[in-house]
């Protein structure tokens, strides 16, 4: 067993133990209904999970997720809801915009050597607060799209949905995993993640590589938004608050490492797709109460964490192997 | 085998470079021909590391000229180094150790299919790239499983692949096992055919004369000596390295006559000491008053029996005693309660707190001594730092400057100071006087003397030679992590010292 | 042999050390940020007319600037605490969700002094101190993970930010259970000498934390092992107890602004309570001059830093601005702070005026 895939079977073991008590107690976690409804109510967030995948395996953090998402709702709604633009033109025009603020986040990382941390914080406020700027209240978009999207839809036999946002959701997958695994880009990120002054001396280019990476994380927040407005037929300014400590915490159940260059872009999918069961289970068994997905997801997050520390501290796996303890005298 | 008719490949003519404290590199002429090793030896702080950061463009030179097959080179930067044609593999590989092998190679470079990575050829190249070189491994796992020479010889193969006409290997060997050593000699060797100029870095005199066809000494930023490897004796060019040179600024008063004086019980007594990997079992003891200097070459284990006794790192067989009773060292803290003090190799990670003031600086072991709630008043530590800043003559302003803005000099005394407020029974001082000017190393030397006398337990660690023996009563010679000779009073001096340290 | 003269300091030869705006130091860094304290001031004023004015309503100080102080002290609590933990090179997200834990105990142990429970720790005194103890729990198990464990400190408390609002809903039984109790809602509405009270806790608090730290070893320690923790090691100094200890007082001061923040509202909601308080009290820190990299640290300074964040949003909230700006003016200042305290960005502008020059 190679060391680096651990932390991704963990992550499976747990979804299949977690599913298979679902399944024991509902036996209607084997239909199409619930897989179709897991795909399509995770859908959002999961598409920013992915983004995050990137960012967090290189070591960084972004912050902003949640409330690009939000920022895109109320966007799209008010553009689409109340000024009657195109939904696509509104879509490049909030893509676009998206994408700028996460290079520019990006751009005072990597130049200004500020924290992520600090930056994307900044980037939470800002977005959110331009969200409140254009509208405190929900807003309702009636568009002939929004109708056309919604009857996107394949109905199963038992009729299960697999719909528009859960189709979206695979795409993104399959496009992060070709762009982790496949293109240089996603290689410079596990690179810089890895050791970052080290990709700097093999000639990768970092700056542009940091801009790109916050870059495609806004990007993704900003679809996942769209996704989430498509599916909701509103923008709301205070939707997604905090969302982004779930999707953080997904990535790192999902068996990337925090400190960056180890993890796969399906361990982030797996792990969504375990908290979505944990959610759902809740929701069916309605005897258990909500606030228990919290404590379990900081459980997970908690044994995640651990065993990644008991990894890299007992086997050295991920780390270079050191010179003897000491410095040579 | 070297072709020293022709032209020389690289060469570097009067390199300086300036540091607001310190020259740490003067006038400096290197010549490196086409396929030969060319080593460069010396101790920490000789220059060896400024002259390679100076020819790939780490570091701005202050003076000098670098030319590369003729033509004057400026380089920028490693990576513009790099293009020029100037590899260089670190001492800490600079690789990335959570990609596997291949990847690890072609990185940045990586042979694309239909827009797509194509990872069955870099597998494929990979692989066979290795086996030119005798290396037949499974390049699909990460770099971090394999042992460090193997990291080595991935680092060296991607930068030769880098069409490097110049390999520079900065002590590549230091954490190597003798069989590890042979197969990076052999890469070195195979790579030596090929026409490449490679500068070795080592402080292991047996690999000097197993690799080696010309040496280049550096010493306090000069050029010491350049030699063919066949023409120079081993005690020579330890001579070179570690030998006289301080002479006049030390004084007559040798102390050995008063060796014999220093009897008794010994304060600290190990027996057996050892730690795998980091030093063989030695027995030390030191009584009151007496100075016992550490000799040895880099990487001998000198500090690695500072770091023993000082408790940062731990036994794992012998014991120890303080004034007859056994005692075990944990941690520096318990160390210190026994009435310890280290001065650190490496002053600015692990001796000042740079940010901190000079007053701040000098009472922090006291303090921490003697805990959280006993805060020692305003005045007791201005009193404190006034008495060291004048003692020791620390040069600064005001106690109240952060100690990083002091000269290196100043810096060891601040740390020398923050032990002396503590009134230690013992001071361990690893390398007092590295990095220091001329006029502040012979006042340290002054203080330790005094030290001495005042009747402290004295363990010094230097590479000068001289130094060690001007001021210590007993000498213990180590060579490959191991002691290997211990000299007393008339017996010390550089000759029966170098002799113990070439002997093999 | 004396050196004095011959030295060579390496401070004024350094590259782009940029004196104008170069590392502030010591007074001229309180000065600084006391001098945009009264300028954010100054702009609240020329405002609002009366925003300086102060009136006496039923023995109670009404005016804009009571409201600034009365606001910032369940966050001056937080940035104190979150200050030494800042200074030992750490962070603590979860100061946020442990003001949710804090006030649901206290409010739910309340709610049985109220239904007539007897037993003493049902008293409203050790209500207060029995929180004041869950928060220092909390803090201790962050300590243990960052100290103990090497965990990174961003992430080791991540873990109870997320975990921590479930906690408080678990107490609560997902409610937002309402108290009437006086003595713990004195904490949040109580008035002395016409000044509300949370203002007394955040001055005493603040007093209290500086007087430990500073009349004690401990300030210099956690200043020691925040700017080298090999170096402090090597000197003695127990700097896992350190990080310990400013974690426990870092949850400790949580639990207190929780309940200020329950007292207020005479309810504990798991929701909100103490929502997004963490990231306002890192900013009030990083204001106040206390650097993310660890070391020196400013008490004082990180409380003047939640006073500044507070005139501005209750300025925004006087002006003709709409409210909803609020975030987006806060985003634009942490960037300009962090901008300005970025030496990178520092030596950037210094090259720019160079040319332009």
């Amino acid at each position: 067993m190679r060391s680096r895939f651990i932390p991704l079977l963990m992550t499976f073991i747990v979804f299949l133990v977690l599913y298979a008590i679902a399944y024991s107690r509902f036996s209607s976690f084997a239909s199409m209904r619930v897989v179709g409804n897991l795909l399509r109510d995770n859908a959002y967030w999961g598409i920013a999970a992915i983004g995050m995948t990137f960012v967090i395996l290189s070591g960084g953090i972004d912050l902003s997720v949640g409330s690009v998402i939000a920022f895109t709702g109320v966007f799209c709604a008010l553009m689409i809801g109340r000024n009657g633009w195109d939904p696509i033109v509104t879509f490049a025009v909030i893509l676009t915009i998206g994408t700028l603020f996460g290079a520019t986040m990006g751009f005072l990382i990597h130049r200004f050597k500020i924290p992520a941390f600090i930056v994307t914080l900044s980037g939470l406020f800002l977005a959110r607060g331009m969200a409140y700027v254009l509208s405190t209240d929900s807003i309702r978009i009636d568009h002939p799209f929004y109708e056309q999207i919604s009857s996107l839809v394949y109905i199963f036999p038992d009729r299960g949905r697999f719909t528009f946002a859960a189709a979206m959701f695979l795409l993104t997958l399959i496009a992060g995993i070709f762009l982790a695994h496949f293109t240089r880009f996603g290689r410079n990120v596990y690179a810089i993640g890895g050791n970052s002054d080290a990709a700097l001396l093999l000639g990768v280019p970092v700056g542009r590589t940091t801009i790109t990476i916050y870059a495609l994380s806004s990007f993704l927040a900003t679809f996942a938004g769209i996704v989430l407005s498509l599916s909701k037929k509103s923008g709301d300014s205070t939707i997604a608050v905090g969302l982004e400590l779930d999707v953080i915490a997904a990535v790192v159940i999902g068996g990337t490492l925090l400190t960056g260059g180890v993890g796969y872009v399906i361990g982030t999918f797996i792990a969504v797709m375990t908290l979505g069961t944990i959610q759902t289970y809740l929701t069916l068994d309605g005897s258990l109460t909500p606030w228990w997905i919290k404590i379990v997801i900081g459980v997970l997050l908690f044994a995640f964490v651990g065993l990644q520390k008991l990894l890299s501290r007992n086997q050295g796996v991920f780390k270079l192997r050191q010179r003897g303890a000491a410095a040579p005298s | 085998m070297s072709g020293q008719d022709s032209s020389p490949l690289l060469e570097t003519k009067g390199l300086t470079k300036v540091f607001p404290s310190t020259v740490a590199l003067s006038d400096v002429d290197f010549t490196l021909y086409a396929g030969e090793v060319h080593v460069l030896v010396g101790e920490n702080g000789a220059g060896k590391s400024t002259l390679i950061k100076l020819i790939t463009g780490v570091y701005p030179k202050d003076g000098g000229t670098i030319l590369l097959e003729g033509k004057e080179i400026n380089p920028r930067s490693p990576r513009h180094a790099q293009e020029l044609g100037i590899s260089t593999v670190y001492q800490e590989i600079n690789l990335i150790p959570t990609m596997s092998v291949a990847e690890n190679i072609f990185l940045g470079r990586q042979p694309m299919r239909f827009g797509m990575i194509n990872m069955a050829a870099i597998n494929r190249q990979a692989k066979q790239l290795l086996k030119d070189f005798g290396l037949d491994i499974d390049v699909t796992r990460n770099l971090s499983v394999y042992s460090v020479a193997i990291q080595q010889i991935i680092a060296i193969i991607r930068g030769v692949e880098l069409s490097a006409k110049v390999l520079i290997l900065d002590e590549p060997t230091s954490s190597l096992d003798h069989h590890e050593v042979e197969m990076l000699f052999s890469v070195i060797r195979s790579l030596k055919q090929r026409g490449i100029g490679i500068i070795l870095i080592t402080h292991f005199l047996d690999q000097v004369y197993e690799i080696g066809d010309r040496i280049t000494v550096l010493r306090n930023g000069h050029k010491v000596g350049e030699h063919r490897i066949t023409e120079l004796s081993k005690v020579q060019l330890i001579t070179e390295m570690l030998g006289k040179e301080l002479t006049d600024e030390l004084s007559d008063q040798h102390r050995h006559g008063q060796a014999n004086q220093v009897t008794g019980t010994p304060f600290l007594e190990v027996r057996g000491y050892a730690r795998q990997g980091m030093i063989e079992p030695f027995d030390l003891e030191i009584r009151p008053g007496e100075i016992v200097g550490l000799a040895g070459l880099l990487g001998s284990g000198r500090t690695e029996i500072a770091h023993l006794i000082f408790g940062i790192e731990q036994n794992d067989q012998g014991d120890a005693y303080i004034k007859g009773k056994q005692v075990r060292i944990t941690s520096p803290r318990k160390a210190i309660q026994y009435g310890f003090g280290l001065c650190p190799e490496d002053r600015k990670v692990e001796g000042i707190i740079g940010d901190l003031s000079v007053r701040e600086n000098i009472i922090l072991a006291l303090q921490a001594k003697m805990g959280w709630f006993n805060y020692l008043s305003r005045q007791k530590q201005n009193m404190l730092a006034d008495e060291m800043i004048k003692a020791l003559s620390i040069a600064t302003s005001s106690a109240e400057k952060p100690v990083k803005e002091l000269s290196g000099g100043n810096q060891q005394k601040v740390i020398l100071a923050r032990w002396l407020v503590s009134n230690p029974d013992f001071l361990i001082l690893d390398e007092p006087t590295r990095g220091i000017d001329v006029g502040a190393h012979a006042e340290i030397i002054q203080i330790v003397k005094r030290l001495a006398e005042e009747g402290k337990a004295m363990l010094v660690i230097s590479s000068e030679l001289a130094e060690i023996v001007d001021y210590s009563d007993r000498v213990i010679v180590l060579r490959d992590r191991k002691k290997v000779g211990e000299l007393v009073g008339d017996e010390i001096n550089e000759q029966a010292i170098m002799q113990a340290i070439a002997a093999n | 042999m004396n050196l004095e003269g011959k030295e060579v300091y390496s401070e004024n030869k350094r590259p782009g050390n940029f004196r104008m705006i170069g590392p502030i130091r010591g007074d001229s860094r309180a000065l600084w940020t006391v001098v945009a304290l009264l300028l954010i001031l100054f702009v609240d004023r020329l405002i609002s007319p009366n925003f300086f004015e102060i009136r006496m309503v039923n023995d109670r100080l009404i005016g804009s600037l009571i409201n600034i102080l009365d606001n910032s002290a369940p966050y001056a609590l937080l940035a104190i605490g979150m200050t030494l933990v800042i200074a030992t090179k750490g962070i603590d997200l979860s100061v946020g969700a442990v003001m949710a834990i804090s006030a649901a105990v206290a409010v739910v142990l309340i709610r049985n002094y109220e239904s007539g429970a007897t037993e003493f720790f049902y008293q409203p005194g050790f209500v207060i101190l029995i929180t004041i103890g869950v928060g220092a729990i909390c803090g201790l198990w962050n300590g243990i993970l960052v100290a103990f464990m090497d965990l990174q400190p961003i992430i080791a408390t991540l873990i109870l930010m997320v975990a921590g609002r479930g906690v408080a809903q678990l107490i609560t039984g997902g409610q937002s259970p309402t108290f009437t109790n006086d003595s713990l809602a004195f904490l949040g509405r109580g008035v002395v000498a016409g000044v509300p009270f949370p203002i007394f806790i955040a001055i005493a608090v603040l007093i209290v934390v500086t007087l430990l730290v500073r009349r004690t070893a401990l300030g210099l320690l956690i200043e020691a092992v925040g700017a080298n923790d090999r170096a402090s090691h090597y000197a003695g100094i127990q700097s896992r107890m350190i990080k310990l200890f400013v974690y426990v007082l870092s949850g400790m001061c949580a639990a207190v602004a929780g309940m200020i923040v329950a007292g207020e509202v005479k309810s504990a909601d798991p929701h909100t309570a103490g929502l997004f308080a963490e990231l306002d009290a890192i900013l009030a820190v990083v204001i106040g001059g206390t650097a993310l990299t660890g070391g020196r640290f400013y008490l004082a300074l990180s409380v003047v830093g939640v006073l500044i964040i507070q005139s501005l949003l209750v300025g925004l909230y006087v002006s003709t601005l709409h409210p909803t700006t609020n975030l987006v003016v806060k985003a634009f200042v942490v960037l300009a702070v962090l901008l300005l305290q970025s030496p990178e960005f520092r030596r950037f502008i210094t090259q720019i005026f160079r040319r332009t020059a």
